[in-house]
């Protein structure tokens, strides 16, 4: 079902810590009740591409919030406050896991949720959502959209990314939904072979689609990697996975 | 790409924003999606006043072909400036 009145609006939620994250929530206006869906942005920002993948949830019947994963590293510009988040090394994983938590709470407070909550993420936003995943086992589907370092080299790590999701596996217990373009360079194919792998070896729930003739980053309609066909084709698996994991 | 792979450099000069002319401390580079050019992937440079905080800086996001072109012109414009120039060490050794 569609729904051609939503709202968005900017609001504040209690993320890690308790403290005040902004996010961007779209609502379908309807009775309800209705699934909901965090979606999580890419490595430059909370930007315009973010807020209206968002309201796409809204118009398909999902609440959807968009948190801003740089909140904390101050007020203004999107582009600049994500100039900032690059330098100073982004956000820690565990403060991102508490964000998530905070997201996943105010959704389900929602007056006309049904309880359900999945997420999805692009790009870095792919590796954080399967990072969502593997901590917050009362999420109900996750979506990773060609996320990269899902799998990492020692070297890749660092104080504020210590562990590579891929080496949370055994403990994630939320379905997951792979989208994966197969001229990917981050993750490579081969990356993806492996994650499967493991979801396999550990008899996870998941299903990943790979599509010929994509790269990274194929929904973004805004850039040369656009492919329509198999956006489109994506697209559907996405919310047939939600349909099946947050319907009521 | 998809990283926190930045490449820092402390730099020493000034640049111009909206707000007028700034020291610049800090040039933040790194090869990632853009924010605003129609590209894939670029070359970005924050060149910045204050590295841990919002304030002023400039931006360029620039395809990898015009990052290279802007090297090898920012490595002859120097060469250029040294010919045409005395250096800071022929200037001491001249004196001495």
């Amino acid at each position: 079902m569609t729904y051609r009145s939503i709202m968005a609006e900017e609001i504040t939620y209690r993320g890690h810590e308790a403290e005040q994250i902004q996010a961007y929530l779209a609502r379908p206006l309807g009775d309800g009740p209705f699934g909901s869906v965090i979606v999580i942005h890419h490595m430059p920002g909370w930007d315009a591409g973010i807020m209206e993948i968002t309201r796409k949830f809204a118009h398909f019947g999902y609440n959807a919030i968009a948190p801003n994963l740089y909140t904390r590293f101050g007020t203004g510009d999107a582009d600049e406050v994500a100039a900032v988040a690059r330098a100073a090394g982004g956000t820690p994983d565990a403060t991102f896991v508490g964000d998530m938590a905070g997201a996943a709470d105010y959704l389900r407070m929602m007056p006309a949720a049904n309880g359900k909550v999945g997420v999805i993420g692009f790009c870095s936003g792919g590796r954080h959502a399967v990072l969502a995943a593997s901590h917050l086992p009362d999420l109900d589907a996750a979506v990773d959209c060609w996320g990269g370092r899902v799998i990492a080299a020692p070297d890749q790590l660092d104080e504020r990314h210590p562990v590579a999701p891929f080496d949370l596996t055994p403990q994630l217990n939320v379905p997951l939904l792979g989208i994966f373009g197969n001229d990917d360079r981050s993750p490579t194919p081969e990356q993806v072979d492996q994650h499967e792998a493991e979801l396999k070896k550990h008899g996870k729930t998941y299903e990943f689609h790979r599509y010929d003739g994509a790269g990274h980053g194929f929904f973004s309609v805004n850039r040369p990697a656009y492919r329509p066909e198999q956006a489109t084709e994506a697209w559907g698996e996405v919310f047939t996975w939600f349909g099946r994991y947050l319907s009521a | 790409m998809c990283t926190w792979i930045v490449e820092r450099t402390p730099v020493d000069g000034s640049a111009k924003g909206p707000n007028g002319w700034f020291e610049l401390n800090q040039a933040n580079v790194y090869y990632d999606h853009p924010y605003h050019a129609p590209l894939d992937h670029a070359l970005i440079i924050d060149f910045v006043e204050t590295p841990d905080q919002v304030g002023n800086r400039v931006a360029v996001e620039l395809s990898e072909a015009a990052a290279r072109r802007l090297v090898a012109s920012i490595l002859a414009a120097l060469e250029s400036g040294e010919e045409g120039h005395p250096t800071r060490v022929e200037v001491s050794a001249a004196t001495a």
